[in-house]
């Protein structure tokens, strides 16, 4: 359409507009498509440099630690290992004291920071509003995300230093460490799952004659449970490599303890650490083929792989408990 | 049964803003009354008071008193959760509790309060109350399936079903069915005329045609500016407030020549 200013009559008119002149040009078009192809290019590219790292890590943990990794590594503890000689069973020491720690601390982290963090949530989400007490917590907890794990590491053991006598180690002590550093997480996960229930549901329920509490418990905290199960995953994969805390807390032993709540205990990264430090195991002159002097590092790289399967059952947990609890609609 | 409500002097409050002023309505038993009514003039919120759902919003308050059957539910020692349980509330946009099958929705009011209720009486609950909802011949075959894989109009059925399962005396209805498809509506429609007979309804529509089909009564509300609160402008039974209303404003509202 060409403007045709002479034609009108009425001097009062909206101006005649050549709407073809806003339409996209041909080099514009073109333009468009190679910026299209140098972004898609350069995201690619993106993805493929942040995955390298991840696949690298993966698989050299695999091919070192695949070497050591077997029944006797895995059934065994650090006792009776003198250098690199085998033991009388026929192995070079294991892990199953370090699992049992790992286990158990995280167990004794999880079952103190998740009803903490989820109550927490609650509280601030549905009952404290925009209240200036809810704003000092929510400024608490993005500090405490932030603190560095050395510091609950010594937090832990000078807390308990004074409740139970300096010097105590436990692992009891190194969970209450690492349940400082999950909370955060909790809480946070367990907000933003808590936001995305819609009202209409607490509503509803309300509306129904159902008390307020009744309502949190089976309604909200109901539906949001799946993301809170995922949350509270992320947060224990994220706590279970800790190490510096635990070497304060929990100590490092070379027998198994599965009492958690006295004595040390060793768990995985610790273990990988302890390995690391050692680097070289002594072979005496007279030592047969069987006494190896790089052990120490090979340990080391089986505890980390073992350590990485068992997060990563821990997530495949998560997303199997998080689908059972979602909302479906078939 | 139904039961009346008398509703006087009800001021309703966010916070320090008055946001409807003296209401007065009588709301009789066993009819349908709608709250027709400009955007923002208060009928849902006044809808809200009856059954102490306004509340819940932080701030929110009111002065006057709401008389079920006689009984002022704003008195100091109601509890608002039993309030709720006399009068029931279906909502704008169907909600279904997304983590539960339709037999559990049905039960929800009784089972989220934990009481116990037998298998074989569940059953029977259910049935009368997704029967009085017109929904039980469409879903009688799955009734352990997810509520929210419903279509939109038999979702809003079974939210009404829900409802009635707590047996309330009134049910109040929030614009029930502005998300549905004419079809939905209509069966919707038909429904209330149903309910009438065991319930006091109250509904706030938008639709006109809607509040003209299934009301008794009538109520319009209006308010004089933006920011000021809104009132009870003129209240009368259905045929009265279309055909021939005594107040200008809401004989310009419903004929659509408004503002």
């Amino acid at each position: 359409m060409m403007a045709q200013p002479q034609s009108s009559p009425k001097a009062d008119k909206a101006p005649a507009i050549d709407f073809d002149k806003f339409n996209p040009t041909r080099s514009y078009t073109a333009a468009r498509k190679r910026k299209d192809v140098a972004m898609r290019a350069l995201i690619i590219l993106a993805f493929v440099v942040a995955l390298i790292p991840l696949v690298s890590v993966l698989w050299t943990t695999l091919v070192h630690g695949a070497r050591r990794l077997n029944w006797d590594f895995l059934s065994h503890n650090m006792t009776n290992v003198i250098g690199g000689n085998q033991t009388p069973s026929g192995g070079y020491g294991g892990i199953l004291h370090a699992i049992v720690g790992t286990l158990e601390i995280t167990l004794g982290a999880m079952v103190i920071s998740i009803p903490i963090g989820v109550m927490c949530a609650v509280y601030l989400i549905e009952y404290a509003g925009g209240s200036k007490l809810a704003r000092t917590i929510h400024l608490l907890v993005d500090v405490m995300s932030g603190i560095p794990s050395i510091v609950a590491g010594l937090f832990a053991y000078s807390m308990f230093a004074i409740l139970v006598g300096p010097g105590t180690l436990s692992g009891f002590e190194g969970s209450v460490a690492l349940s400082l550093l999950m909370i955060p997480t909790v809480v946070k996960t367990t907000e933003e799952m808590l936001k995305i229930v819609p009202n209409d549901l607490r509503e509803a329920s309300l509306a129904l004659g159902v008390t307020k509490q009744r309502t949190i418990t089976k309604v909200v905290l109901r539906t949001a449970l799946s993301g809170i199960v995922s949350g509270s995953i992320l947060a224990i994969a994220r706590v279970i490599g800790e190490t510096a805390p635990l070497l304060m807390t929990a100590g490092y032993i070379v027998s198994t303890n599965a009492n958690l709540f006295s004595g040390e205990m060793t768990t995985l990264p610790v273990y990988v650490y302890q390995e690391y430090s050692k680097y070289h195991a002594n072979c005496p002159a007279d030592a047969g083929s069987g006494c190896v002097t790089g052990i120490p590092m090979e340990r080391a790289w089986s505890a980390a792989l073992v350590l990485i399967v068992i997060v990563l059952i821990l997530n495949l947990i998560g997303r199997i408990v998080a689908k059972v609890f979602a909302p479906k609609k078939k | 049964m139904g039961q009346q409500i008398d509703v006087n002097h009800l001021n309703i409050y966010y916070g320090n803003f008055l946001a409807v002023e003296d209401v007065n309505l009588h709301i009789a038993a066993n009819k349908v009354t709608a709250f027709i009514g400009p955007s923002g003039c208060g009928k849902s919120t006044v809808l809200r008071s009856l059954d102490r759902m306004h509340e819940i919003t932080p701030g929110a308050h009111v002065t006057g008193e709401v008389l079920l059957e006689g009984k002022n539910l704003y008195a100091k020692d109601v509890d608002p959760v039993a309030v709720r349980r006399d009068v029931g509330m279906v909502f704008q946009r169907p909600n279904p509790f997304p983590t539960m099958s339709i037999r559990q929705n049905v039960l929800a009011g009784v089972s989220l309060n934990n009481r116990k209720i037998a298998k074989s009486d569940a059953d029977d609950l259910v049935e009368w109350a997704l029967r009085g909802a017109n929904l039980w011949n469409e879903v009688k075959d799955r009734l352990d399936n997810p509520g929210i894989g419903l279509s939109g109009g038999q979702q809003q059925r079974l939210c009404i079903a829900r409802a009635v399962a707590v047996h309330p005396q009134v049910l109040l209805m929030d614009e029930p069915c502005s998300a549905l498809d004419p079809i939905s509506t209509l069966a919707v429609e038909d429904l209330i005329e149903e309910l009438k007979s065991d319930y006091t309804i109250v509904i706030v529509t938008h639709n006109m045609q809607q509040a003209a089909r299934v009301a008794d009564y009538t109520a319009f509300f209006n308010l004089k500016a933006v920011g000021q609160p809104g009132h009870l402008e003129y209240f009368a039974d259905t045929s009265t407030m279309f055909n021939n209303p005594q107040n200008e404003e809401a004989e310009r509202y419903v004929s659509g020549r408004f503002g």
